[in-house]
């Protein structure tokens, strides 16, 4: 979230897409309640069903899953065709005004440079014109057709809202009536949140389904102010710091990036990531990244890393391809190239696209590690249990550990919420049986690997011996003293340029604007730093007070960074300094330094006229409406139909799907087409349960107790399939059986002049637990990503489904 | 909330006895707001943990998200999910949490023949007291709601307390405290009723034209009301009643039946009494013995 939970009852319209948050966030919905019980907030819902959000939304608005990019282009022509834009703001705090270099196109679905034989693109054209003095050109008048603003009203022209309902099957006056809500906060004093969770990113153009939002709320101004934002729920209670923790296979902590083969030498992998300004005076805050870089170095290696060896920057591993996601990693290990797999607190057999090949993957490992509280479908894949998991175990040579840790309510430690809060919490049990914290498992595994190096040596033992391990208690390092590792502190004592004592040796750092790139800190994950201080561990604050009862609560734990609650926070104040919502101030310019109820988002000395831009991590410093070369597929969002798709994509046939999404071989043979599976799937969760844990607990399990589907009135008419039967539903990748909810909630829809219905799938049962026996939505599922974040596909994609006979249990 | 934790009885089932009347308590009641309710069933949850309820099987899924299918000894409140289409076609999902209402003049006490099963506090909380319950199922027969149900385990009647155990210590009902959105309010009649209008304002200003609150007047009001954006339609809610009374059957069997009931009991007694004077009490002579051992003999052959 680039705002909070609590800041949604700022909003004057809550735009829920690409998202069931009352379904799958029922405790944060509180807020939208609380928007529209308290600032006659109006509640916008645009989903595939008409879902538990819908039921108390002001407006519902149904679409084709997969079609979110052709929507929110039109909203963006609709916006910029009835100027209802906030002007003043998207000229100085957008690149609207910014030229693009000349062989910037996009023709016939591609954009320029595109390689069919790299299914790829050259992205060098998608970037500024760079004037003499090596700062980007722009025209604040906006004449050049060159302009960005000008480029993306070209480029969205082709969305109207004929073609919107067209590809999105929205009849035309909904969208109508969907555009003119959103529309109503482009005045200054006005706010829209979005909030948007896995129906955004699970389909193969997901990261664009976001980027596309977030042009739509630059142009309104809403990025940056109290009751705006882009709101991405966070599926687990911890998820959020998984990310922070940089536990994607292509980072590390802080979103540093992992270097790749290219870069064998610091100096190398420098060259791209501490860029320069590209306007006169801008922050570029990345400038800073070798200081991150050398701290979160020194924190892991200690003495080991030094000036002399680049920071140990031989020890990082270097990457191959653009990342080991769980993707590649299956495919690999469905190709036997993976041996050995440690699977901590997830269960890839239900989560993962294409079970058939999931469970023919860990089939071919010589060993699996499953670390979870609970005996999960994964730890037993190798078990017979008919059509639901048809394994057999005399063919199955994986040796399997299944290691019991603890859950939460077992441990201290702290949880990363949506909001970007690091909250401490404390043990509440002790843990069952043989039960152990994944800190011990971990440091137990460490040790002993790292006396086998120290025993037989090896390849390349360095980065394994020389990994610091100095914690009391070595065998399990308490949660307290990994936190205030992660903080950072001072390795020596720090001094400024006149030898004034700066920092004592051991000082807990209060924040990352202290960072050395000299070795003289050290520091876990830069955007944690400042959870724990000398003042303490600022995560365990709980303090409610909230100043102007504006839902900031500034002693509320930590947020990060820099317990700064609303990122971007100098855009919710004009050139000028002065708030552009006067009722809901978050910081201004007092004559003298940025003040307010937050953690000010900007150096709180600069100047209103030094014209700094409020986006400080960008090297323009401005909101980006063209991307540049940050995104696989184009600087603009364009739609490209799921790669299971009932049309071919109406606006450009020949490039239908996103050009430059991976497909591997194999999966490319798995797919459907429509002639066999007429019908559009999505899949996606129920409040009564939480993935495929809950399904253990018992009242969870009476809540909702066994699998179904949930298909339109009008397809079960045509089918003859009545209420609560028994239905078989397939993909061309398996099969599901489980009972027909016939619903009104769903309705056929026509794109580009047929009628297509969706069929849903809720994917909580599998064969463990104590509700009904199931299949898993995943059996059906396709295995391809988005191109930019690989997170698979599985809110689109082709089934059937026909009347089946009772199963014989 | 202090006010609230008065469990002097008003009321009790089957007793002429009036409780003695130490002081008048306020009223409390419970606000279901269904236009803020999101089906989370989170209030479903709280209640079986609350009330250590479970269901001994899982169950099954039936055509919809209500579960289980129905009310039952194990659970005491149920969602209950309706999908509704006005008359211009736009379609709503009507989310209804159904449970015990608390009727001011409650149907159930009423019906029942045992006395103390049935209490009702001065605070307005209907309660069932097990241990006088003999399981004869007359209090279901009484209810308008269709709320009460028999356990076949201990041939005892179940249905929510409203948490009185919960509220004489000062504390909000399980459901009202576990509820994420505050569509569950609890709290004096007086002030829950006032909330309500505030919400229906609010309602109206949104287009629901017939918002309104249901308390309805032909069981003396509730403890338990709900905010409907359909006021005017109280049954397109699963079935909620438009105009709920206490059945006449009951009605008449508890009202004008039973004066007239005990005045036949009274008049038997008379009767005999009289009959016993005048003819003598009953003998048993030869003949009647003779004609008993040949009944007795036809029977054995």
């Amino acid at each position: 979230m680039t705002n909070t939970w609590q800041d949604i009852k700022n909003a004057n319209v809550v735009l829920v897409m690409g998202g069931n948050a009352a379904e799958a966030h029922p405790c944060g919905f509180k807020w939208v309640t609380e928007a529209k019980q308290h600032n006659h907030a109006k509640l916008v819902v645009v989903d595939p069903r008409f879902t538990r959000t819908a039921s108390v939304a002001d407006l519902y608005a149904p679409i084709r899953p997969g079609t979110d990019i052709a929507f929110l282009n039109g909203v963006m022509r609709y916006l910029l065709e009835k100027d209802a834009i906030q002007r003043e703001y998207v000229l100085a705090f957008t690149n609207a005004s910014l030229i693009v270099k000349e062989g910037f196109n996009f023709q016939d679905g591609l954009f320029s440079g595109f390689s069919p034989e790299k299914k790829d693109y050259d992205r060098s054209s998608w970037d500024y014109e760079i004037g003499e003095d090596g700062f980007v050109k722009s025209d604040p008048t906006l004449a050049d057709p060159r302009c960005v603003i000008n480029l993306l009203k070209q480029h969205v022209a082709r969305y109207t809202p004929e073609t919107v309902s067209r590809v999105c099957g929205t009849p035309v006056e909904k969208f109508l009536a969907v555009c003119e809500l959103i529309a109503s906060t482009a005045p200054p004093d006005k706010a829209l949140t979005s909030m948007y969770a896995l129906g955004w990113t699970q389909h193969s153009v997901g990261s664009q389904n976001i980027r596309a939002m977030a042009v739509v709320q630059l142009l309104l101004g809403n990025i940056g102010v109290a009751g705006g934002g882009m709101n991405a729920l966070r599926g687990h209670s911890n998820i959020q710091g998984l990310t922070d923790m940089g536990l994607l296979s292509n980072l590390m902590p802080g979103y540093l990036t992992l270097p790749k083969d290219s870069e064998p030498i610091l100096a190398d992998y420098m060259k791209t990531r501490g860029f320069k300004p590209l306007r006169p005076g801008q922050t570029s805050y990345w400038q800073n990244y070798k200081k991150f870089l050398v701290s979160f170095q020194k924190s892991v290696y200690g003495p080991a890393a030094t000036a002399d060896n680049d920071w140990a920057y031989d020890y990082l591993p270097k990457l191959d391809v653009p990342g080991y996601d769980i993707l590649r990693a299956f495919d690999m290990m469905y190709g036997g190239k993976i041996n050995g797999y440690i699977c901590q607190g997830f269960n890839p057999l239900q989560s993962f696209p294409n079970k058939k090949k999931i469970r023919a993957a860990l089939g071919k490992l010589k060993f699996l590690v499953v670390m979870d509280p609970l005996e999960t479908e994964t730890a037993r894949f190798w078990e017979n249990h008919g059509d639901k998991n048809p394994s057999d175990p005399s063919k199955i040579a994986t040796e399997v550990f299944l290691l019991p840790t603890t859950c939460f309510a077992e441990e201290d430690g702290s949880l990363t919420n949506s909001s970007r809060w690091l909250q401490w919490h404390w043990k509440a049990a002790d843990a069952p049986g043989e039960a152990k914290s994944d800190i011990a498992i971990m440091s137990g595994l460490f040790r002993r690997m790292r006396a086998m190096y120290q025993k037989d040596g090896g390849a390349f033992p360095a980065p394994i011996l020389d990994l610091t391990w100095n914690y009391t208690n070595p065998i399990e390092p308490g949660p307290d003293e990994l936190a205030k590792e992660v903080n950072g502190k001072a390795l020596v004592d720090v001094k400024d340029a006149n030898g004034a004592v700066l920092l004592r040796a051991g000082q807990q750092l209060a924040g990352f604007a202290q960072l050395r790139d000299d070795g003289t800190t050290a520091c876990g994950c830069w955007i944690y730093s400042g959870s724990w201080t000398e003042a303490g561990n600022m995560m365990a604050r709980r303090d409610a007070t909230d100043p102007r009862e504006q839902g900031l609560a500034p002693n509320w734990a930590f947020s990060w960074p820099v317990n700064r609650r609303i990122m971007y926070n100098r855009a919710s104040a004009d050139p000028s300094g002065k708030p552009w919502n006067p009722a809901k101030p978050l910081i201004q310019w007092n004559g003298s330094a940025w003040s307010g109820i937050d953690v000010p988002d900007y150096l709180p000395s600069n100047k209103p006229e030094a014209g700094v831009g409020p986006f400080i991590m960008l090297a323009e410093g401005m909101g980006r409406l063209f991307a540049r070369d940050q995104m696989r597929e184009g600087p603009f969002p364009e739609h490209y139909e799921p790669f299971e798709s009932p049309v071919a994509n109406p606006l450009h046939p020949k490039v239908s799907a996103n050009p430059v999404a991976r497909v591997f071989a194999g999966d490319a043979a798995d797919f459907g087409t429509v002639e066999k599976f007429p019908y559009v799937a999505t899949t996606y969760r129920l409040t009564e349960h939480f993935h495929f844990w809950t399904k253990h607990a018992k009242i969870n399990a009476i809540l909702q107790p066994e699998e179904f589907i949930e298909i339109g009135e009008a397809l079960a008419k045509e089918k003859g399939i009545a209420q609560g039967e028994w239905v078989k539903l397939s993909s061309n990748r398996g099969f599901v059986v489980a009972k027909a909810y016939v619903t009104k909630r769903l309705k056929p829809m026509l794109v580009d002049g047929k009628p297509v219905h969706t069929i849903g799938m809720p994917i909580h049962w599998g064969f463990t637990g104590a509700a009904r026996p199931g299949f898993g939505a995943n059996v059906l599922t396709p295995f391809v990503g988005d191109a930019n974040a690989e997170t698979p596909e599985f809110k689109a994609f082709l089934v059937n489904v026909e009347k089946t006979a009772v199963p014989v249990a | 909330m202090a006010d609230f934790q008065s469990l002097d009885i008003r009321r009790r089932s089957a007793s002429t006895e009036v409780p003695p009347n130490i002081r008048e308590a306020t009223q409390i009641a419970k606000l279901i707001d269904v236009s803020r309710c999101i089906g989370c069933k989170a209030c479903q949850a709280a209640c079986m943990e609350w009330n250590d309820l479970r269901e001994e099987e899982v169950g099954s899924f039936n055509g919809s998200y209500d579960n289980p299918a129905d009310l039952s000894p194990a659970t005491w409140t149920l969602m209950r999910f309706t999908e509704w289409e006005d008359p211009q076609g736009n379609l709503e999902w009507l989310i209804r949490k159904d449970g015990c209402m608390h009727c001011g003049d409650p149907g159930c006490l009423k019906a029942c023949p045992s006395p103390g099963a049935i209490v009702q506090y001065q605070n307005g909380i209907v309660d069932f007291i097990s241990e006088n319950c003999i399981g004869c199922g007359y209090c279901i027969k009484g209810c308008p709601f269709n709320i009460p149900r028999l356990s076949q385990a201990d041939q005892k009647v179940y249905k929510c307390t409203l948490c009185s155990d919960r509220v004489a210590v000062g504390q909000e009902p399980a459901c009202a405290k576990a509820c994420p959105t505050g569509a569950i309010a609890f709290g004096t009649k007086h002030d829950m009723t006032e909330w309500a209008g505030e919400r229906i304002e609010d309602l109206k200003s949104r287009g629901f034209d017939q918002a309104g609150l249901y308390d309805p007047p032909g069981v003396g009001g509730t403890h338990v009301m709900y905010v409907l954006h359909h006021a005017d339609k109280p049954s397109i809610y699963a079935g909620l009643p438009n105009d709920p009374h206490i059945s006449r059957l009951v009605q008449a069997w508890k009202g004008v039946m039973k004066p007239i009931a005990m005045a036949g009991l009274a008049f038997t007694a008379v009767v005999g009494f009289v009959h016993w004077m005048v003819a003598g009490p009953n003998e048993v002579h030869p003949e009647d013995e003779a004609k008993g051992r040949d009944v007795l003999d036809r029977q054995d052959t």
